[in-house]
């Protein structure tokens, strides 16, 4: 009796409490830094060439990642500028720039919704599949027999999902951003009666090279976190088929997260980068 | 373990290949978390001979096959190839060693995204500057050694269990290694293809000088392809010698094992509910 509430007291006292937060803290830096390492490897070994059975491979992962997930990015970024018109035309009516419409939603769409909604789409369905797959080869074994054939599973497998990944996601967020302004343009002209010619005038206006690059650096750095994670989730994924499941979750929790956070990051810096470049004229967003 | 050939430990420090062995465990640990499974194992593997590793289900011996790769590290204790010290050494440097052994896993291990044929040459690309021509001659040798010829173009996931343990055979031999890991070759395989893997065992080793270690619960391949058997009972090696002295091993787990009799213990548990 004494020993249980001894036993209790021991597991509810602060110190166990602080011990646990202090094991938490510790296993949070390391799986930080073992995934930092994880990707620092495998993109070493993308700068020092892949060699031609990795980039056959990335061919196939291209088409597998990247064309057929054409249409959803299509449907996707075509209601996202929709929406954005049917939300700003009211407040823009009401202080008469309605014209302005042409501006507002293509630089929201090409800065940031487009590169943004394109890459949370990629790290559903791409990224998803990629740990399922890896996550699947872990478990039965395949990436072990793989190593005991004296093959660099990073390089048969990472690499060329990585740079799949790099290459795809600039690619579709065009299409996304393409997409976007049409819906956008669709309601605007079609539906809230703002004149054509204005709206494509102030869209050219608008936007700028920067504007449009500030996008698709972006979509590559998203590129990068959603094929490094999910190739790491897969690798690391626990055993079983729950083990997979779970992997799979992870993965798209984390990329999600990560793609925010880089997202702000790049915001701020790229706007910097901006303001030093061209300091007379006002930063876009 | 008063049993006379119960392996003494070796001195750590021990030339490293007396007698001819080519894989060495010096008194090897391994545990996963709480569990411990390997708990100091010493064992010679000769060359040139095959030998078999019998065991109870869930007592390591996969776990053994995959230090000898470095696919697991040891906790403690060293692991020699060639009398290299190879348990501390890095993916890239375990390459070279990687290449001179064979690995069958036990679930086979196929790649389900290749083809049979992709299967079988997966070591011969990446190991070897052969031609395509004559990867292609290679894996139809080694399909037909395993009487499985005309499946190259099937994919794992359309193929028998035992069809797929097969072609994973066919593809830990392509290379013709020189050391070749079989886990439980035989599981899963009628009694006549089972015979026909004992005797390609028994054909590597004579025709190709191949060192083999079979994991296996199969007494029948064990005692025909042994030349030497031991077995892992509690992570600890309980009994070395030829298959006529593991009959007459005085001990009484050994005795059970090789008869197939549960203990009075483990019947009770079941009588019991
Ligand atoms: N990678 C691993 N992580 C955790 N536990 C493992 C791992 N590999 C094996 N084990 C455990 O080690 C024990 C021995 O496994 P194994 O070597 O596969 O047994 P067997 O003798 O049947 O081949 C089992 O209890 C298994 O659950
Ligand atoms: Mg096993």
């Amino acid at each position: 009796m004494a020993e249980e509430w001894s036993a209790r007291i021991e597991r509810s006292s602060p110190v166990t409490a602080l011990a646990a937060l202090g094991a938490w803290a510790v296993g949070v830096i390391q799986a930080v830094g073992d995934f930092g390492s994880f990707s620092f490897n495998a993109l070493y070994k993308i700068f020092r060439g892949p060699g031609t059975r990795a980039l056959r491979e990335m061919i196939a992962q291209m088409y597998e990642m990247g064309t057929r997930s054409i249409p959803v990015v299509l449907i996707t970024g075509g209601f996202i500028g929709a929406v954005l018109a049917i939300e700003t035309y009211p407040q823009f009516q009401q202080i008469g720039v309605a014209d302005r419409l042409g501006a507002v939603i293509v630089v929201s769409v090409v800065k940031q919704i487009g590169p943004i909604l394109t890459a949370i789409m990629l790290s559903g369905r791409v990224g998803g599949a990629i740990t399922a797959e890896l996550g699947t080869m872990r478990v039965t074994e395949q990436i072990d027999a793989m190593r005991a054939m004296a093959a660099d599973p990073i390089r048969t497998l990472v690499v060329p999902r990585v740079l799949a990944c790099v290459l795809m996601t600039p690619v579709l967020t065009m299409y996304s951003d393409a997409l976007g302004i049409l819906g956008g343009w669709a309601i605007a002209v079609g539906v809230d009666g703002v004149r054509n010619y204005p709206f494509w005038h102030y869209a050219a206006v608008g936007t700028d090279m920067y504007t449009i690059n500030v996008g698709l650096i972006k979509s590559f750095f998203f590129g990068i976190v959603i094929g490094c994670i999910a190739c790491y989730k897969g690798f690391r994924c626990g055993s079983g088929a729950h083990g997979v499941g779970r992997a799979c979750t992870e993965s798209f929790v984390t990329s999600f997260g990560l793609i925010l956070l880089v997202n702000f990051v790049l915001a701020v810096a790229l706007n910097n980068i901006f303001v030093l470049l061209w300091p007379n004229q006002p930063g876009l967003l | 373990m008063n049993a006379p050939r119960t392996v003494a430990p070796l001195p750590a420090d021990a030339p490293a290949d007396c007698n001819g062995a080519i894989i060495r465990f010096v008194d090897v640990y391994k545990r996963f978390g709480p569990l411990p499974v390997l708990q100091g194992v010493n064992l010679d593997i000769p060359a040139d001979q095959t030998t078999v590793v019998i065991g109870p289900s869930g007592v390591g011996k996969s776990v053994l096959l995959k230090h000898i790769v470095g696919l697991l590290r040891p906790d403690a204790g060293e692991i020699f190839f060639h009398g290299r010290r190879i348990d501390h050494l890095g993916e890239r440097a375990l390459e070279a060693i990687r290449k001179r052994i064979g690995f069958l896993f036990q679930l086979g291990a196929l790649f389900d995204s290749m083809t049979v044929f992709d299967n079988v040459a997966f070591p011969l690309r990446e190991q070897s500057d052969k031609s395509e021509e004559e990867i292609r001659r290679v894996v139809r040798e080694s399909l037909a050694v395993i009487g499985l010829s005309g499946t190259e173009l099937k994919m794992p996931a359309d193929l028998s269990g035992g069809q797929r343990k097969r072609i994973a055979l066919a593809r830990a031999i392509a290379m013709h290694p020189e050391v070749v890991l079989y886990d439980e070759p035989t599981t899963g395989l009628d009694p006549i293809r089972a015979d026909i893997i004992n005797e390609l065992i028994l054909k590597l080793k004579r025709d190709l000088k191949v060192t083999g270690i079979v994991v296996t619960h199969d007494m029948t391949s064990a005692l025909k392809v042994a030349d030497q058997i031991v077995m892992l009972l509690d992570g600890k090696i309980v009994f070395r010698g030829t298959a006529q002295q593991l009959r007459c091993c005085p001990e009484e787990r050994v005795q059970r094992f090789i008869q197939g009799r549960a203990s009075p213990e483990e019947l009770r548990a079941l009588h019991q509910n």
